[in-house]
Formats: C-alpha cells, sequence, structure tokens
C-alpha cells in the first residue's frame, strides 16, 4: 500500500463541498503490529480465538468506564452538521471519512449487542453483527482519523470522534489487531525513554554538537544539558526536536531563551519524550506508564518546575492529563503550573522584558501560524480561554515584523489538522497524509497569493514533520514550516540581557 | 364507557411508564459511567458558572450548530421552537384552571405547530437531497421524521379540518392524570394523533431522541477546563497511582 501511486488532489474552486466517493480510500490500512510490537504492551500477539465476542465484551468494558464513549454513542441524530467538516472526508471523498460515518461503524455493533431497537430489529436502526468486514472497516478507518476534534466544535452534542477512534483501536488492540507504527513506538519508550529509540549516549552527543554549533553562530555559551540533577526546570520534548529539521532550531531557540532568563534546565534520558502515543490507541494503561516515567524523571532530578516542548497532542496530555496520570505535583514550586508551555514561558519573559529580541532577524520570511488541532481544541495556555491562540501568536510577532492570518476557517478553535497526527505519521500510509492535508494546503496557498507568505510556524513535531513531508506535493518547499522557537532563537540577541 | 377509552388509558400509561423509567434509567448510566479524563472541546469556560452558561447556549441557541451549518440551524430551530409552543398550548389540556401563560401561549401554538412541520419537512428534504445526509440515514431516521411530522399534521387537521370535542378529550387528559378515567371522544384523527404521540413516548428512551438528555452529559461541554489546577481521577483509575514506585 505504501508505494501504491495516488494523485494530490487539486485546490477547490470555493472551497466547494466534494460529492461522496464510496470506498475512495478502501485500500488505506497502516502496518498491522507484529507479535513483538504488541506483547510488551500486553496486547496479544495476533487475532484471537472467538475474536468476535471479545471486541464485543471489550467495548461492554468501555462502556463502563467512558462516559464520552456511552453519550456520544446514544446521542447522535445524524443531523449532518460534521459530514464536511473532517479533513480527510474533504481530501479524499470518502464517505466513510465523515465523522459520523466514522463513529456509525462503532456504533453499528454497538446498537446490535446494547440496544433494544438493535436486538429486536437490527436493519431498522442500522446496526450490524461483529464480523471480519465490520473488522476491516475498523481497521481501516479508525487509522484514517487523526482525533484532531474538528467534528466535536461543530457537533451540536459535542460528539467527538476522536473518542471513538480511540475506543476502537483499544479494542481492536485487545483482540490482537495493533498497528504497527504507533504500538513499536510505545515499545521503544518503554525500553529506551523516546520514541526514536535514542538511548543516553546518542542524546548526550546530539546536545553537545548543538553546544558547539550555537557557540560558532553567537560565540554565546548556551548548555543543552542532559539528566542535570538539579536544575530548575524539566524539560520535556518530543524526541524528534533532538535531530530532525526544523524541530532542532526550535530546541536550538528553547535553550537560548533558557540561557537569556538565567534558568538553569535539563532534559532528561528516563523522560526524553514529550508525545504519549498511548493517547493515540487509547489506552489509559499505557498512556499512565508513560506520564509516570515524567514523575520519575523530575522525582530522581529534583526539579523544581516542568516545561514542555512544541508539541501537539503531547501538550493534550501535558496539559489536560498529566495531573490526572502522574500528579499529585505538591513537590514542585507551586508558584507556577504544572506542567508550562514552553510558549507560556517565553511569553512570560517576553512581557517582562526579560528578553532581547531583534525582529529584523527573521525579515527573509513573511509567516502565518498554523493552529495545531490538539493545542487549539484539546489543551490551554495562560489563564484565560483562548491562550492557546493568542500567546504563541504574541511570541511569533515578539519575533518578526511579518506576520499574516490565514483564512479564519481555518484557525484557532476551526484549525485543520496537518493530516499526520494521531499515529498517523507513516509512510504506509502516505496517501493519506497527502489527501488530508489538503485543506490546510488550500488556506496556505491562498495566503502566498494574497499576503506573499513563505513561511508557516508551527508548535507540534506532528505538524512539523507531516509538513515538511506532504508540502511539496502542494509546491511548497519542504523548508517553509518553521518552528516556533526557531524563530525567538534567531531573533534573540545573546550577551546583551544576561 | 367505551374499550377504545380503556385501550388509550392504558396506552397512555404504558408508554408514560416506559418513557419514565425507560429515560430515568438511561440518564442514571449517563450519569454515573466517569469521565476518567478531562476532555472539554477547548477554548473551554474555566469554571462551572462559565460551564452551565455554555450549555445554556448550546440548548437554547443551539450555538455549535449555528456554528456548523445554517440551513441545518434554521430548519431544527423551527422544529425545536414549533415544539416547544405546541407544548405549551397542550398544557391547557392538562391543567385546570388553565395557567394564565398557557392562555397566553394558545394562538403562538398553533404557529408553533405550523413552524414545526415545515422545520420537519426541511430537515427530511436534506436528508433526501443531500448525498452525505442521505448516506449517513437509516431507515429509522426517516421513519423517526415521518412520525413527528405526522404528529404535527393530525394536531393541526384537527385545527382547521375536523375539530373534535375539546372539553371531552381534557376531561379525558384529566382523568389520565388522576387516575379518574372519563371517555375518549372517538374521531379517527385525535386517535391517530393520541397514537403517534404514545408512539413517540415509547421509543424516545430507545431511539436518538436520547439526544435530550445527552447533551447535558456530554463530557465535551459540560467539563470545566481546570486540569492543571484541580486533580481529577475516575474510581476505576485511582488503583493505577499506588502501583507505581512513589
Amino acid at each position: 500500500m505504501a508505494k501504491a501511486k495516488f494523485e494530490t488532489p487539486a485546490f477547490r474552486d470555493y472551497r466547494d463541498i466534494p460529492a461522496i466517493q464510496p470506498d475512495a480510500m478502501a485500500h488505506s490500512q497502516p502496518f498491522i503490529a507484529k507479535p513483538e510490537h504488541q506483547e510488551p504492551l500486553g496486547f496479544p500477539g495476533e487475532l484471537v480465538d472467538d475474536w468476535e465476542n471479545k471486541a464485543v465484551a471489550k467495548l461492554g468494558d468501555l462502556l463502563t468506564r467512558y462516559k464520552s464513549l456511552k453519550v456520544f454513542l446514544d446521542s447522535c441524530v445524524k443531523c449532518g452538521a460534521c459530514t464536511d467538516k473532517c479533513h480527510y472526508y474533504l481530501g479524499t471523498n470518502d464517505p466513510k471519512n465523515m465523522p459520523v460515518a466514522r463513529q456509525d461503524l462503532l456504533r453499528q455493533v454497538y446498537r446490535r449487542y446494547f440496544t433494544l431497537a438493535g436486538r429486536i430489529a437490527p436493519g431498522l436502526v442500522g446496526a450490524r453483527d461483529m464480523t471480519r468486514e465490520v473488522l476491516d472497516d475498523w481497521y481501516t478507518y479508525f487509522h484514517q482519523c487523526s482525533q484532531c476534534r474538528r467534528c466535536s466544535v461543530f457537533c451540536p452534542y459535542g460528539i467527538d470522534t476522536a473518542e471513538i477512534s480511540m475506543a476502537g483501536r483499544e479494542i481492536m488492540d485487545h483482540i490482537g489487531v495493533g498497528q504497527k507504527y504507533s504500538n513499536e513506538i510505545i515499545g521503544k519508550v518503554h525500553k529506551i525513554g523516546n520514541n526514536l529509540g535514542l538511548p543516553l549516549p546518542a542524546l548526550e552527543a546530539t546536545l553537545e554538537d548543538l553546544e558547539e554549533e550555537v557557540k560558532e553562530d553567537t560565540g554565546a555559551d548556551v548548555k543543552y544539558p542532559v539528566n542535570q540533577q538539579g536544575a530548575d526546570v524539566l524539560l520535556v520534548t518530543p524526541s524528534a526536536d533532538f535531530f530532525a529539521e526544523p524541530h532542532i532550531d526550535g530546541l536550538v531557540g528553547y535553550g537560548k531563551v533558557f540561557h537569556q532568563a538565567g534558568v538553569s534546565w535539563t532534559v532528561s534520558s528516563h523522560a526524553s519524550e514529550a508525545a504519549n502515543f498511548a493517547l493515540f490507541i487509547g489506552s489509559y494503561d499505557q498512556m499512565h506508564k508513560i506520564a509516570n516515567r515524567i514523575r520519575q524523571a523530575a522525582l530522581d532530578l529534583g526539579v523544581k518546575r516542568i516545561v514542555f516542548g512544541e508539541c501537539g497532542h503531547a501538550w493534550r496530555v501535558a496539559y489536560s492529563f498529566l495531573n490526572t496520570l502522574a500528579g499529585p505535583w505538591d513537590f514542585l514550586d507551586p508558584r507556577y503550573p504544572v506542567p508550562q508551555h514552553i510558549c507560556e514561558f517565553t511569553h512570560d519573559l517576553i512581557q517582562r522584558g526579560a528578553l532581547n529580541l531583534d525582529k529584523q532577524a527573521n525579515d527573509h520570511m513573511t509567516l502565518t501560524f498554523h493552529d495545531s488541532c490538539n493545542v487549539a481544541r484539546a489543551s490551554r495556555m495562560g489563564d484565560t480561554p483562548g491562550g492557546q491562540f493568542h500567546i504563541p501568536r504574541e511570541v511569533i510577532k515578539a519575533s518578526c515584523n511579518k506576520f499574516v492570518e490565514m483564512d479564519p476557517n481555518t484557525t484557532r478553535e476551526s484549525t485543520f489538522c496537518c493530516g499526520g497526527g494521531g499515529g498517523l505519521l507513516t509512510d504506509d500510509l502516505m496517501e493519506l497524509r497527502v489527501k488530508g492535508a489538503l485543506p490546510r494546503m488550500e488556506a496556505l496557498n491562498e495566503a502566498r497569493d494574497y499576503h506573499g507568505v513563505t513561511h508557516m510556524a508551527a508548535i507540534c513535531a506532528i505538524c512539523k514533520s507531516q509538513f515538511t513531508k506532504v508540502m511539496p506535493y502542494y509546491g511548497f518547499d519542504m523548508d517553509a514550516v518553521v518552528s516556533v522557537h526557531q524563530l525567538v532563537g534567531n531573533a534573540i540577541q545573546l550577551g546583551t540581557k544576561e | 364507557m367505551s374499550l377504545l377509552t380503556y385501550l388509550y388509558v392504558l396506552l397512555f400509561h404504558a408508554a408514560a411508564l416506559i418513557m419514565i423509567v425507560g429515560l430515568a434509567r438511561k440518564i442514571w448510566q449517563f450519569a454515573t459511567v466517569p469521565a476518567p479524563l478531562k476532555i472539554p472541546t477547548t477554548p473551554a469556560p474555566v469554571t462551572r458558572g462559565g460551564v452551565a452558561m455554555r450549555l445554556l447556549r448550546e440548548v437554547a441557541l443551539f450555538e455549535s450548530l449555528f456554528k456548523s451549518n445554517r440551513w441545518i440551524w434554521i430548519f431544527a430551530v423551527l422544529f425545536h421552537a414549533g415544539l416547544l409552543l405546541v407544548v405549551a398550548r397542550h398544557l391547557r389540556y392538562f391543567t385546570e384552571p388553565v395557567w394564565g401563560l398557557v392562555h397566553l401561549a394558545q394562538p403562538f401554538g398553533i404557529y408553533g405547530g405550523m413552524a414545526m412541520v415545515v422545520g420537519l419537512l426541511g430537515l427530511w428534504a436534506r436528508r433526501l437531497v443531500v448525498d452525505r445526509v442521505r448516506y449517513i440515514s437509516s431507515p429509522s431516521d426517516h421513519l423517526m421524521l415521518a412520525l413527528l411530522v405526522a404528529i404535527g399534521v393530525s394536531g393541526l387537521g384537527m385545527t382547521y379540518v375536523v375539530h373534535t370535542d375539546i372539553v371531552q378529550l381534557k376531561a379525558f387528559t384529566l382523568g389520565l392524570l388522576y387516575f379518574d378515567w372519563q371517555p375518549l371522544p372517538g374521531d379517527p384523527l385525535l386517535l391517530i394523533h393520541l397514537g403517534l404521540v404514545a408512539a413517540l413516548m415509547i421509543v424516545f428512551p430507545f431511539s436518538k431522541l436520547l439526544h435530550a438528555p445527552g447533551v447535558f452529559f456530554s463530557p465535551s461541554r459540560n467539563m470545566v477546563d481546570n486540569p492543571r489546577e484541580t486533580r481529577h481521577v475516575a474510581p476505576w483509575a485511582a488503583p493505577l497511582d499506588t502501583a507505581r514506585d512513589r
């Protein structure tokens, strides 16, 4: 499937809603996890005997644990409000990528086994038995959801398809049908501490190189410490920040900010990963284990605060779930929220005049900002609702002269996912990723035509990797996506404040 | 009293019982299943009062639907607001003496009935014409619209075409409430209207009409955005904390 030929969708005139093309993406499935990816997470290695009944039983179990699942499966009236809201539907035209149709893949089984109407008259209410065909649809289409929550903004009952696709993946994991990409990565976190499997020596070498580079560029002794006992701040950042472009330029920027602020900080090799991929597979258990590596690291290193680097779904788990999963944080400095986003940290310094930023350093770029889905719709920054929108923008505007917005129907809480979130950032889903990026690419193209935008800033490791890969399909340079803290790093005048 | 009267008395008592018990059971489930994680769709209110306002806007104004699709919003408001007025008008059959506000609602109730039918037909037209909505529709979705339209049309029919003996009808409905049974007028249109209403009451707790209680329990709408300030742990998840090292 990875090598299947496909066409990059054309930009639509007037953003018209495409007509449905049934089964247009029925062929798109990610690689299935092998036993060696499944078993370390406690999932069966392959499809278990009597899987039909076990799948239904697991659904029954989840219905007693998740209010969201119970209420969402019962409440949909099929009004159709969500049908044109998913970037995967807009990019693929496959009707099963309409949020309600994706939910119905689970809802049909729920109705058959857990509702009176579905037991008595399945045909009447669209209820179906748990069959191989249904399982195939689940695997196909629950892996065409990036859990971006755009549908939940527009649903009159707030039904969030992310909750449904997480439950679907959790059920499939429990009958031995996992997704290789996510489960292999979670295994690496348990074993090594990060998604990329970078061990401590590699981490140390990378960060030492970084220190030398920054020294050459700026002449300043900016430190990029690992496992430094007694540092004030534990920085938890996506491991892509340690090696990928443009992520690493963001990491350079974080280091410069800490340096000028005079705040001691460190990364931890034990918790060298901000992203918590267990979110994608809907596993509370796994998410709890991964999150508690951060607790462990904070205790071991004796830090006073925790700051997260630029990462979208990670910030959701950090902001919304970390207190639940790994709290209470009573051993940290109570003057700061736990955790803090690096943008909150930098924004705070900017407001206090503690950073010396020369906006001209970014004059070669005209910038716009891509709101990452899970930052926008599943988290917050600062003290007031919507801080997740204005704080990163304030940081950007303090670092550059030329900033413009994209179409407001595609930003803030209406933002479109990059097309690679939720465990889909894998080469075996390349067609889906390219097509799913269409709505964002259209908005960016418009901003380029009308406002001369040259670069798009983002605060998510997945967005950055995804855009780097798919933007060339739409006629943009791969380096047209930049980290927000790359801009800060460019603008900061080291040696003038500290 | 006729067999017909006994039949309808029985039907309405059974329908009311099924609806009340069924809904109570569902609401109990919605209320007691825990939400282990904080999942409000953000930006979200940071206080309980803010959440109450968010839910009020959602229920009274269909705020999210307004952002989402103007046509569905118009038809949905026509139907729901119309239904509200119709119910207000019908309270005259259940109150003696009739409350002042119910008196005031009488003429609006008729317009409400018309608005309700127009809204339903608009929603139905979308279900038939828009390919995306047609794709997601089950037979039950069409049947539900048919049922509601038939209730509306049969009701309007008694206002404009064939009147029924509303004094006797009121005696019957009050009799239902106070278990003091009175004869029901035997007009066919009335019998159809009441039969369909009873059917609606019976399917309520087993159908998508559960969106009515559901909206209040939707975690993406009813949770406060304060996860960093307040630790939120579900009872089933708490034992995981004791298993960790420290």
